[in-house]
């Protein structure tokens, strides 16, 4: 996995609630069997405004202009700022996966959805849990100022503005560690073979079906 | 002993190591795979040069990508046909067992699990579907992952998994007549909303639960996810063990008792502590229709859509106006004035036996309006088809005007080709109203079973008729 540590980016401000996975990536594009190419297709309804299926060029594409992924001052933005219950809905990683695609590798919300917020850490993407109205007067600076960016380090577990302010943010230690060392889950679960192992020859005597070739 | 709830009971069997966070390595004794989350995690395995560890506690049938009309011609979509065919040929590289397009077992996923006895009590039961909260109706321990916790499965037989704090919804009293588990979930929803079990293991208990059938308890524990829990559970009786006696893939014999011995221990003890307690009167719950595009903007059948005018929080009047303006719903609009274009009955909420009887029951003599473009009746397995067949459901749900298809997702999220055009409206069996869910521009009505068909009767959203 990619390891993730700091990263100075532009914010681009999502100013809805509930923002759920059909509407990250929808469905027609989770034909797909790999892993990256989700990008383009990042929130289709309500980027583009005629109806997208996959293997289109997007770039020619009527593209709709109050979205504010479309807005010029938002271009290349890697910090996604947005509200409560973010990524709710389908376990898609297939979210996570056009997010990143997109060049997103940070979200900043109020709450976010159990699954998605697991399924972004896989990916090398930090979500980061601020109380509302430290996310309420981020949206206000982004809609004040153009080309906002914040810094992020995640190993200082600080948020710093241009002007020097520092918001810090909560984050599990384990997560954390993996996602700096950018380690990979199912090598380190594999170390533990020994107590798998174990666990296993102990249950089999509890509940033997749950063992039993079907 | 400690009183202990039944979520801390299912997790502390399956501790194979505990970090110092309270977070754990826990064992899975069943995945459960379909075409679409998969193909990445066995590509993975692959590129990794790693093998599934238990290939038989993997069980894979397609359901989200397949037509749902006759199947003789293949996949017509070239994606869906891939993806559909790749399942098959990772299933058969890795040794496991997949119910293929053809077998009659095959269907939605979390239809077949406990079907087929695949899902039982004390397991931990995974899917790359956030839907796998269903088999919880059985005292599993079940929950959706994504695709890169499929992979970790597949790979170690394990994960990890955060701590979940047990919330108990107790539910007491009788539920009126026509009102079922789906409306008492689409209550309960309105009234937590969708994040208010984020972070929980939602357990359903008290004498209404009890009374449900296991389809019932399922439709629950399906749903708990719409409410934002990962996790819902419904502690082990009776019921349960009827349900699952003889199942092809359940115990037998002399394990069969000692397992029964064991799941009768899969309940949270009296006096058990919850972080959340939540009390529900049954008599308080009737027929419910969502509005907007969440599952908790949701209305009885004799209720009117809200006014965002009177929501004083400003994030969700703006949620509430967007989601009007996208429903093409005046505030203060009747319920019952709603009128569905289409009908979908089906899905992992709502396509086992007793939906679909509870359907008929309404259809049965009837006739759907002539308002309604289509109305689908898709079974959720091969199995749940054939017996409704042998009760005759098929000619009733045909005589009505109905399409009775093939088991799979079909409408709910509209992969395949059944799906809304903009602007249609439906009444749908399913599990999320979320824009462009069923079809890009679609608009989709959360009901039951008997509503739906209520609705196609009517043309419009009504009481549920007395069945003929």
């Amino acid at each position: 996995m990619q390891p993730f540590t700091r990263l100075d980016g532009l914010v681009v401000p999502l100013d809805r609630a509930n923002v759920d996975t059909d509407a990250v990536i929808p469905k027609q594009f989770m034909k797909s069997i790999q892993r990256t190419g989700f990008g383009d297709n990042l929130f289709d309804e309500w980027r583009y405004l005629d109806h997208g299926e996959p293997g289109q060029d997007c770039s020619l594409r009527p593209r709709n202009p109050d979205f504010v992924l479309n807005h010029a001052r938002y271009q290349g933005a890697s910090i996604l700022l947005t509200r409560a219950n973010f990524g709710c809905g389908s376990s898609r990683e297939h979210a996570p996966w056009a997010l990143h695609d997109y060049g997103i590798r940070v979200l900043i919300a109020p709450s976010f959805a159990d699954i998605f917020y697991g399924n972004c850490f896989k990916n090398g993407m930090l979500p980061i849990v601020l109380p509302e109205p430290q996310v309420q007067w981020l949206f206000e600076e982004v809609a004040a100022q153009p080309h906002y960016s914040l810094a992020v380090d995640l190993a200082a577990q600080t948020i710093s503005t241009a002007d020097g302010r520092i918001i810090d943010f909560n984050i599990d230690p384990f997560r954390k560690h993996c996602l700096i060392n950018g380690l990979d889950d199912i090598a380190l679960t594999l170390e533990r073979e020994a107590d798998i192992r174990r666990y296993e020859e102990s249950r089999r005597l509890l509940e033997p079906w749950i063992f039993s070739e079907t | 002993m400690m009183p202990t709830t039944l979520v801390e009971k299912l997790w502390r069997r399956h501790v194979v190591h505990e970090a110092a966070d309270g977070s754990a390595l826990l064992y899975v004794d069943r995945h459960l795979v379909y075409e679409v989350t998969s193909p990445q995690a066995f590509e993975g395995l692959r590129l990794g040069g790693r093998k599934p560890r238990h290939p038989r506690t993997v069980l894979a049938t397609a359901d989200h990508n397949v037509p749902t009309t006759t199947r003789s011609q293949g996949i017509a979509d070239p994606l869906s046909r891939i993806q559909v065919e790749q399942l098959s040929r990772n299933c058969k590289e890795f040794g496991i067992t997949e119910f293929g397009l053809a077998d009659r077992r095959q269907g939605i996923i979390h239809v077949v699990g406990p079907e087929q006895g695949a899902t039982l009590p004390g397991m931990t039961v995974v899917a790359g579907d956030s839907h796998t909260s269903t088999h919880g109706a059985f005292g599993a321990l079940a929950f959706g992952v994504g695709t890169s916790e499929v992979e970790h499965v597949l790979a170690t037989q394990c994960l990890s998994v955060g701590r979940m704090k047990p919330m108990l919804l107790r539910i007491e009293g009788e539920l009126p007549a026509g009102v079922t588990a789906k409306d008492l979930i689409l209550h309960i929803i309105g009234r937590i909303g969708t994040s208010g079990g984020t972070g929980y293991a939602i357990e359903f208990g008290g004498s209404t639960v009890r009374a449900l059938s296991m389809e019932g308890r399922m439709t629950l524990c399906n749903m708990a996810i719409e409410a934002g829990a990962r996790v819902g559970l419904v502690g082990v009786d009776q019921t349960t063990i009827d349900y699952l006696e003889g199942r092809p893939f359940a115990p037998r014999c002399e394990q069969w008792n000692q397992a029964v011995a064991y799941w009768r221990t899969l309940v949270s003890d009296a006096e058990a502590h919850f972080d959340k307690t939540i009390e529900i009167d049954a008599s308080d719950v009737k027929p419910m229709v969502t509005w907007g595009t969440s599952p908790e903007m949701v209305a009885p059948i004799d209720g009117c859509v809200p006014d965002p005018a009177h929501e004083p929080d400003p994030v969700k009047r703006a949620g509430m106006q967007a989601a009007l303006a996208y429903m093409g719903i005046e505030p203060g609009t009747a319920i019952s004035a709603l009128r569905p274009d289409k009908i979908f009955i089906g899905s992992c909420t709502n396509a086992r036996i007793e939906d679909l009887r509870a359907a008929a029951a309404v259809l049965k003599g009837r006739h759907i309006a002539a308002t309604i473009k289509l109305a689908l009746a898709v079974p959720g397995s091969g199995l749940v088809k054939a017996q409704a067949e042998a009760e005759g459901l098929d000619r009733v749900f045909i005589d009505a005007g109905f399409e009775w298809r093939e088991p799979g997702c079909s409408m709910c999220l509209g992969m395949n080709e059944d799906r809304l055009v903009p602007g249609e409206r439906c009444a749908s069996t399913s599990n999320r109203n979320f824009e462009g869910r069923q079809g890009a521009g679609g608009r989709s009505h959360l009901v039951s079973p008997a509503m739906a068909a209520a609705a196609a009767i009517a043309g419009h959203f009504t009481h549920v008729p007395e069945s003929r």
